[in-house]
């Protein structure tokens, strides 16, 4: 993270495609190489900017999924909108070698690192995961064992972003357990979570308030003020919940 | 189809990249108080009003909904209106660390 405090302008800089990586049916990971990208940490995002022949331009915020680095490189991991205006672009019709631009690192609230500690509750729904993947990335790459519970709400098991990579992790066994809550369908036979993360989830997933965990939520603002609401309600500290909705973003 | 306010609603920290244009400073992690109800918290953890095409945002106080700040960014310039805080308190990026 050399760099990092001595950047005062965020400026626009032009990442190249060097990779795309289908997660789900509607999910797509592009890994871009950005040219003097001064590195992150993990839960920052960036704003990428499209710009159409015409000059209109339009931009948007995406998480940084991958754990920070030295190597100028940086993992969005994006949700296809059909109804949306620039991730059907982005997760849809851009190639290895293709241009974007971006700025960033941005924001310094939603973020973790090892030296930060734990227990660490993440609770995530959809696309929601992608910052607390840098987390959980990150964890892994710096040998933390720092305690981490990850409760995951998806649609479907198909809908599960990093579904190997993370049964990998927790197969790890350092301290990792990831609960799937499927809300729509489940596979035959499957015998785990099946409704919207509720107080009564939270209360079996979540660390005693006394361990004091640090918290981070993401996903549709619905399901990010329900947890949040309902971890204050069983006596967590709301300093130790941060949380980043999602809203009406427009894809 | 309708939007809620409920579903307009994001975190402080979704106007980082606005924030920095205008502070040069990283936003987020900058503390404040509320000049309505006298919360302290830092600015990530606010609610924010803002929408990709609107010409800015409104940051309101997450305990008492009462607005902090409005940036509004138009003709090549911004407004800043701060009349919702009291204060806010930011690392000194150029002391010794």
């Amino acid at each position: 993270m050399v760099g990092t405090a001595l950047q005062r302008r965020l400026i626009w800089r032009t990442a190249e495609v060097v990779d795309l990586v289908d997660e789900t049916p509607r999910v797509r990971s592009l890994v871009l190489a950005v040219p003097g990208w001064p590195g992150h940490q993990a839960g920052q995002h960036v704003d990428v900017r499209l710009t159409a022949d015409d000059g209109y331009q339009t931009q948007r915020s995406y998480s940084i999924a991958s754990p920070p680095s030295t190597d100028e490189r940086l993992t969005l991991t994006i949700e296809r909108l059909d109804d949306g205006e620039v991730s059907p672009y982005l997760a849809g019709e851009l190639h290895a070698g293709d241009q974007v631009e971006l700025r960033g690192p941005i924001g310094g609230y939603f973020v973790w690192a090892p030296a930060v500690g734990g227990p660490l509750l993440l609770v995530a729904g959809g696309s929601g995961l992608c910052p607390l993947m840098a987390m959980l990335r990150l964890r892994q790459a710096a040998g933390s064992t720092v305690p981490a519970r990850l409760l995951y709400s998806s649609r479907s098991l198909d809908e599960v972003i990093y579904r190997d990579e993370l049964n990998k992790l927790v197969a790890m066994e350092n301290g990792l357990e990831v609960m799937l809550t499927l809300t729509r369908q489940q596979p035959p036979g499957w015998t785990g979570l099946h409704r919207r993360i509720d107080t009564d989830m939270l209360s079996a997933v979540a660390w005693p308030p006394a361990e004091r965990p640090w918290t981070f939520i993401c996903g549709p603002t619905p399901l990010v003020e329900t947890a949040a609401n309902a971890l204050v309600n069983l006596g967590h500290e709301p300093a130790r919940i941060k949380t980043e909705r999602f809203g009406p973003t427009g894809g | 189809m309708a939007i809620t306010e409920q579903e307009l609603r994001l975190d402080g920290n979704a106007a980082a990249g606005l924030l920095r244009d205008v502070f040069v400073h990283e936003f987020t992690s900058v503390r404040g108080a509320c000049a309505t109800c006298g919360a302290e918290g830092e600015m990530g953890a606010q609610h924010l009003y803002m929408t990709p095409l609107s010409p800015g945002a409104v940051l309101r106080c997450a305990t008492c909904g009462s607005m902090l700040m409005v940036v509004v960014r138009a003709g090549g310039r911004f407004r800043v209106g701060l009349q919702g805080l009291i204060w806010l308190e930011m690392q000194d990026e150029g002391a010794a660390s």
